[in-house]
């Protein structure tokens, strides 16, 4: 069953939809803001809250970007690879934080400190190459200036 | 030269709290509308020419005029901001929001009362932390002046505004896949037989308005059609928020008079090319626009001179490419994003965006032949309007169908060399 503080931010949403199916892309985030992750528990507990077929819920919680559906660790990196990222080398950062953090992208360090993902473009093509570390947004990034970065995030 | 979008923008300085925006002429506009009929205020932005900036130019007064108005007017009716910001190359969403969110809820207010709508939402993008954090401040300050809230200002009109996170997808800036994902479910394009003015978010009457597009409107209430239009060059009108990325001297955003010349944006602003790189075309607006090249520089960045060079205003964002990048790693680039981006509804994008990335994979991985740049020719010929569902996949085929044009003798090194000529 969702927690007590889970159904309480729900419920925070909930006057501002017509439907209880519409709280089901919230719910997601709140109980993956509370666990982590969105386990396959997660999703029948979702559902059975709001009242939803299970596939319902499933069906979103596979459709967004940043939903996770396996474990994820401490910290997500997200890393802008579309166009102007590109132009400007992420794939060259990308290498250094494969190679820094021992994992391939998509997976976790193995001490559970980052796990590193691509993103679509952040919207902060002037600052390219850009990354997200949790919530914070770095622009220009080098792969020199890595190391403090990550050491910034822990 | 004025520039009324971001006259309260300062770089790296938090954005205006209400009490300063308010002594700056702020929420004047909402005032002012107050003291009109909404279809005055629906008629103003008409004659303005107030043109939507989220990449399509549809006219935003003629987009409101369409929502049923009057006593018998379904209830409650919705306006939404599209504010996910996910075009590969623009940023200039991004900037309004963080750096004015006093204008986007004034911009909301007018707008809302223009079409009588009851609730409003900001369909913010995920990623758009600092964004969603002084846009919910500013809500918070706006509803404990009254101007959110039932009865504004002392008046018989009330709205309310609710930031939407979202989770994340390039198909929820589509409008109707938009409305998908805000009902709870997957963003996935409506049929287009009904207007979401007459039927939309939760089958009541819904308009859905870019960002830059809406922050316009207080503006043109306070100042008349007649100023919006002088703002611009020639035939266009307003401002207009062009950036520019890539090798260039000062990738940046600027708010400049609509219709100034592509060149202008390049070369002046954005400071040219860097030192060792040469310009060698660029993106106008976006992934979803043509390539121009050196020809069509002198053109206006405006509806009709992207369009007389081929390309389309899109979000007026320019992506530049330099002779040190390769161009098939760029669409490439783009391709993947689209790929993966598309949401999956119908065939002709989620089959035909991965087997078009699959072979500029080929090209870069050196095993691709002469035969492969035809087949990609005939993708570009055939994923577009009339064949998909909505606009993704014809968006993705304008930046390769002239790809493919301007860049030729660079996909047939590709091919000679049996490797990409960009890498060592």
């Amino acid at each position: 069953m969702l927690s007590e503080e889970e159904r309480r931010d729900i419920e925070l949403e909930a006057p501002h939809y017509a439907t209880r199916e519409a709280l089901c892309i919230d719910a997601l985030r709140i109980v993956q803001g509370h666990r982590g992750y969105v386990s396959d528990q997660a999703l029948q507990e979702i559902a059975d809250y709001l009242g939803l077929p299970l596939s319902q819920v499933e069906g979103a919680a596979t459709f967004y970007n940043l939903i996770f559906r396996h474990p994820v660790g401490a910290q997500v990196i997200f890393v802008c690879d579309s166009v102007s990222c590109w132009i400007m080398g992420c794939e060259r950062l990308l290498e250094r934080l494969r190679a820094h953090l021992a994992t391939d992208v998509g997976g976790t360090s193995p001490d559970g400190r980052y796990t590193l993902l691509t993103v679509p473009c952040l919207g902060a093509c002037a600052l390219a190459p850009v990354l997200m570390i949790g919530e914070t947004l770095h622009g220009h990034v080098t792969a020199d200036s890595l190391p403090d970065l990550l050491g910034k995030g822990a | 030269m004025e520039r009324p979008l971001t006259r309260n923008i300062r770089p790296h300085e938090p954005p205006l709290a209400l009490e300063d925006y308010r002594r700056v002429g702020g929420y004047e506009a909402v005032r002012k509308a107050l003291a009109q009929s909404p279809e005055a205020i629906t008629e103003t932005v008409k004659e303005a020419g107030l043109r939507g900036c989220g990449g399509a130019g549809f006219q935003t007064g003629i987009k409101w005029s369409a929502v049923p108005m009057g006593p018998d007017a379904p209830h409650p009716k919705y306006l939404v901001v599209n504010a996910d910001e996910m075009e590969p190359g623009s940023f200039k969403d991004r900037l309004l929001l963080e750096g004015d969110p006093h204008q986007m809820v004034e911009a909301i207010i007018v707008s809302s009362f223009a079409i009588q709508a009851d609730q409003a939402y900001i369909f913010l993008r995920g990623e758009y932390v600092l964004a969603r954090r002084r846009l919910n401040a500013a809500i918070g300050e706006a509803y404990a002046a009254g101007l959110l809230g039932p009865r504004i200002l002392g008046s018989d009109y009330g709205l309310e505004l609710h930031v939407h996170s979202s989770a994340g997808r390039y198909m929820c800036g589509e409008a109707s896949a938009l409305l998908n994902a805000l009902e709870g479910g997957r963003a996935i394009p409506r049929a287009k037989a009904v207007r979401t003015a007459v039927s939309g978010l939760w089958g009541k009457p819904t308009v859905v308005n870019n960002v830059e597009t809406l922050c316009n409107v207080p503006h043109i209430v306070n100042n008349g059609a007649a100023w919006y239009q002088s703002l611009g060059l020639g035939d266009a009108a307003g401002t207009k928020i062009y950036g520019a990325s890539g090798k260039v001297g000062r990738p940046g955003a600027w708010e400049l008079p609509l219709g100034t010349a592509l060149r202008a944006i390049i070369e002046e602003h954005a400071g040219g090319m860097r030192d060792g790189v040469a310009f060698r075309a660029c993106l106008p607006g976006g992934a979803s626009t043509a390539f121009v090249g050196e020809a069509g520089l002198d053109a206006a960045m405006d509806w009709h001179g992207m369009q007389s060079v081929g390309s389309r205003l899109g979000t007026g964002t320019v992506i530049v490419l330099d002779d040190q990048t390769c161009p098939v790693g760029m669409l490439l680039s783009l391709q993947q994003f689209f790929a993966q981006e598309s949401c999956g509804w119908c065939t002709p994008c989620w089959s035909g965006l991965h087997w078009v990335a699959s072979l500029l994979h080929r090209f870069e991985a050196g095993e691709a032949t002469e035969d492969d740049f035809d087949l990609l020719r005939t993708q570009a010929d055939h994923l577009t309007k009339g064949y998909t569902f909505c606009g993704l996949a014809p968006g993705a085929m304008e930046s390769l169908a002239s790809g493919l044009d301007l860049f030729r003798d660079d996909f047939m090194r590709h091919v000679s060399l049996r490797r990409c000529p960009w890498r060592t």
